[in-house]
């Protein structure tokens, strides 16, 4: 066991234990907040990696952007400040379906990998993330950001009020 | 260090956000809970290009990347959905959207009225 | 040459009525000057083939092969028999047609009826002189056809519609046993020809044509249409229903007599012998003068039958011919009555000998030679058929003994009834008190009748020089008596002013109502169950399958219209059985 994988193991604990009071918790604000914890938790987890541009990017992108952008929302629909009453429908449908779906997934990689040790990678830094994106990712780069465009001109045209 | 740790942690964060989708009736929590199913993948891939050796080096933190972006698009104009459905209905609650025209006219009609 | 005269026998009438057909209803004058040349024409053809044929020739060219030697000729087969009843014809279709030109003067619709005259008439010379049996049977129908056409005429009458349905349906019931005596016998002899398929005795074919015969002529137990059919005009009465078309059943058999063995003349004998009562009971309570005559013709064809029954058909035909005349005869002058008096009841005539003399003489010829008074024609062909009985009661002729007595039972006892309803009948209308204005028919209408007069009077003296009478013997004086008999009650009972009409009688002992219980209710009520079956089974299935097919579809859109998270949950649990699956079929591998 290496400090990475002590890392990992508490990191990952943090997001799971984070993620579960987002889809479980009746007070709406906490929910964003709560997943602004797993977010983080996550990020860390991708430092731990040695991925460092996703992992700020992350930060800054889904902490500072999404979640703000959700709370936003959670304000904008007048949600009720402290615990609603009928916020879920009932559980056991998605619990089959999730648990499903983890225990499968799970199998799957346990499967795969079993309890296998892997060195670090060298640090995926700006610069050598960079030097990827522009040598050999520059039409989905380019296309993400005509793709950027069009949902900013969508959102836009959807939210106008009715005239 | 040990992939099946943070692989793993994907995959109970993926249940976790389906979930989330399959339980919350607001649709703002219902975008969280995607959130989080995006999360789990992007774990995934990053995990992958830490443990496998792609003809491509760092592909997979692109790909994280990439999927990043789309999720900022997504909630965006998911978002800009979600208010336009409140400004009709005032209500978000995913299951109370009227299914055929003669429950929208008659639900409209509740709501100007 | 006897050829083209035979052929254009049936063919000039035809002719006629097909072009009459055509006329605008406002062509009164050229619709009754071609119904009365055709008639005319039809008649002089018939004189001259009466003249000229000796013996039995027969001719003809082939119409269509069915194969296995069932070949369909346009043919004939003249006999004097047969010429005599074609004269016959012809005499009284020209007799009608001219007489109609005056009773239906103020009809609207006088071309079609004069057309489908023409067209009987040429139907029934076709039965006479076919030599095909599928040509007599073509000739049948058209009769049947022409007589429904004909009843239903006055379309302001509400019984006629009725009684042409009625008349059409009870014929057809027993067209259908014709039809099939035909099959049979064509099938049995590989051939259509009148002659040969006559020639060979064969029991059920033999029963079958009966079975057309009962209905055509009105026998019991079809014979409850006749009576009915009188909602007709009278002169199609006396064409139809007196003349010519109930007496063409006892023309078929009297033409295939050689295809009737035994039991079938048994059957037809027993007929007779009911018939004959039962029309003659029924004739003596009616108070409808048409009617009266309509169940008389009912006895007067069952005496026909009965002489075929017991062997004698050249008395038969003799009867034929004479009845023919004197039937139409009173009918024609039943109808100048009507005409006079403006309603069929007898209980609105009396006193009419003073009133009408012309129609009174005539009316008493006619009735003379029905009850069989001599020298009238009657008598004689009367005679004739009880003494061919009373042959057969000593000597067996074709049929059964016991046959022949029953025959000659009933046809006394008829005769006896038979005068008590023809002195009823001219009590009733030409003596007694005058109850309003009457007077002699005109022209038209009162020729025919003196012409119809002569050979009811003569015909029988004619035939007595010919020298086939077997002479005045004690059975020709029983009858006399006994029609004499008859009369002197209808008298007394007249003198003491009751005229007893018993319900029994007077509804010919309800045969009518039995029918109507046994067959016709049934049959409409079948026929509506059938209709209701139709409409719910039948439709019902087509337009259920659309129904359930809209059904089911509603059904499946509405599981289809589900909310967003049970789509949610439906695609991503799909999602992961596939998964699994996956999973699984590849970890086997």
């Amino acid at each position: 066991m290496t400090s990475a994988d002590i890392l990992l193991l508490a990191l990952g604990a943090v997001a799971i234990g984070a993620a579960f009071r987002v889809v479980r918790t009746s007070h709406l604000v906490r929910a964003g907040l709560w997943l602004v914890v797993t977010l983080g938790a996550v990020a860390g987890v991708y430092l731990v990696l040695a991925a460092e541009l996703v992992a700020w990017v992350q930060v800054l992108l889904y902490v500072g952007a999404v979640v703000v952008l959700l709370l936003f929302a959670v304000m904008l629909t007048r949600a009720p400040i402290g615990a609603s009453a009928d916020l879920d429908r009932p559980g056991w449908a998605g619990a089959l379906v999730g648990g499903g779906a983890a225990l499968g997934l799970g199998a799957l990689f346990v499967d795969g990998y079993r309890w296998q040790k892997v060195g670090l990678p060298a640090p995926g830094t700006a610069e050598a993330l960079g030097a990827q994106l522009f040598q050999h990712w520059v039409l989905p780069f380019e296309v993400l950001s005509v793709l950027l465009l069009a949902a900013l001109v969508g959102a836009i045209v959807v939210s106008r009020p009715e005239t | 260090m040990h992939p099946a740790i943070p692989y793993l942690t994907a995959a109970v964060l993926f249940g976790l956000g389906v979930y989330g989708v399959l339980t919350r009736r607001n649709a703002v929590l219902l975008l969280m809970a995607i959130e989080l199913l995006l999360n789990a993948v992007n774990l995934v891939l990053v995990t992958a290009d830490a443990t496998v050796r792609a003809a491509l080096p760092d592909s997979g933190q692109v790909f994280a990347l990439f999927v990043i972006v789309l999720a900022a698009a997504e909630v965006g104009v998911g978002l800009a959905l979600i208010l336009a459905l409140y400004r009709r209905r005032s209500s978000i609650a995913v299951d109370e959207i009227p299914l055929n025209e003669a429950e929208n006219e008659d639900r409209s009609e509740e709501v100007n009225a | 040459m006897n050829g083209v005269l035979a052929g254009a026998l049936p063919a000039v009438p035809l002719l006629v009525a097909l072009v009459g057909l055509l006329l605008p209803l406002r062509a009164r004058r050229t619709a009754a000057a071609l119904g009365i040349a055709g008639a005319a024409a039809a008649l002089a053809d018939a004189v001259a083939l009466a003249a000229r044929v000796k013996s039995p020739t027969t001719g003809g060219w082939r119409l269509v092969d069915f194969g296995g030697g069932l070949v369909v000729h346009v043919s004939y087969l003249l006999t004097p028999a047969a010429a005599v009843v074609a004269v016959a014809v012809g005499t009284v279709a020209l007799a009608v047609q001219v007489y109609s030109v005056s009773y239906l003067h103020d009809d609207g619709r006088y071309p079609p009826y004069a057309a489908q005259v023409s067209l009987f008439t040429a139907a029934m010379l076709l039965v006479v002189v076919s030599g095909d049996l599928i040509l007599l049977l073509v000739g049948w129908e058209v009769m049947g056809i022409c007589s429904y056409l004909l009843i239903g005429h006055d379309r302001t009458l509400p019984e006629a519609p009725a009684a042409a349905v009625k008349a059409f349906v009870v014929t057809r019931l027993g067209d259908v046993g014709f039809l099939l005596g035909i099959a049979l016998l064509a099938l049995a002899g590989h051939s259509f020809d009148v002659a040969t398929a006559g020639a060979r005795p064969a029991t059920i074919p033999a029963l079958l044509l009966l079975a057309g015969v009962a209905g055509k002529s009105a026998q019991f137990p079809l014979h409850t249409w006749l009576p009915d059919a009188m909602a007709g005009p009278t002169p199609i009465s006396a064409l139809i229903h007196a003349a010519t078309m109930v007496a063409a059943g006892v023309y078929v058999v009297a033409r295939l007599y050689g295809v009737f063995t035994p039991v079938a003349l048994a059957v037809l004998g027993v007929i007779a012998a009911v018939t004959m009562l039962l029309g003659a009971l029924a004739a003596t309570a009616q108070l409808d003068i048409k009617r009266v005559l309509a169940w008389s013709t009912v006895s007067q064809v069952a005496y026909m039958a009965g002489g075929l029954a017991v062997g004698v058909p050249a008395a038969a035909l003799f009867h034929l011919l004479t009845h023919a005349a004197f039937k139409a005869l009173l009918f024609l002058a039943a109808g100048a009555v009507i005409h006079a008096v403006g309603s069929n009841l007898m209980t609105r005539m009396g006193g009419l000998r003073a009133a009408m003399p012309v129609t009174f003489w005539s009316m008493t010829i006619g009735l003379g030679a029905l009850a069989g008074l001599p020298p009238l024609s009657g008598f004689f062909s009367k005679d004739q058929i009880l003494a061919g009985a009373w042959d057969a009661v000593r000597h067996a002729g074709p049929a059964p003994r016991w046959v022949a007595v029953v025959v000659l039972l009933a046809g006394l006892a008829t005769v006896a009834v038979t005068g008590w309803y023809a002195t009823r009948l001219w009590l009733r209308v030409f003596f007694g008190p005058l109850l309003g204005a009457a007077h002699d028919p005109p022209a038209l209408m009162g020729w025919p009748i003196i012409l119809l007069a002569v050979p009811s009077a003569l015909l029988g003296l004619v035939v007595q020089f010919a020298g086939t009478f077997p002479g005045l013997d004690w059975l020709s004086i029983g009858a006399l008596l006994l029609a004499v008999a008859g009369g002197a009650g209808a008298w007394r009972l007249w003198r003491r002013g009751a005229d007893a009409v018993p319900a029994a009688l007077a509804n010919a002992f309800y045969l009518d109502d039995v029918q109507d219980a046994l067959v016709v209710r049934p049959t409409l009520a079948l026929a509506s169950a059938v209709r209701r079956a139709d409409e719910s089974l039948v439709d019902g299935a087509v337009e259920g399958t659309g129904g359930g097919a809209l059904g089911l579809g509603a059904l499946v859109a509405r599981w289809h219209r589900a909310a967003l998270p049970r789509a949610a949950t439906a695609v991503l649990g799909g999602a992961l059985l596939i998964g699994i699956a996956a999973i699984v079929l590849v970890g086997l591998r």
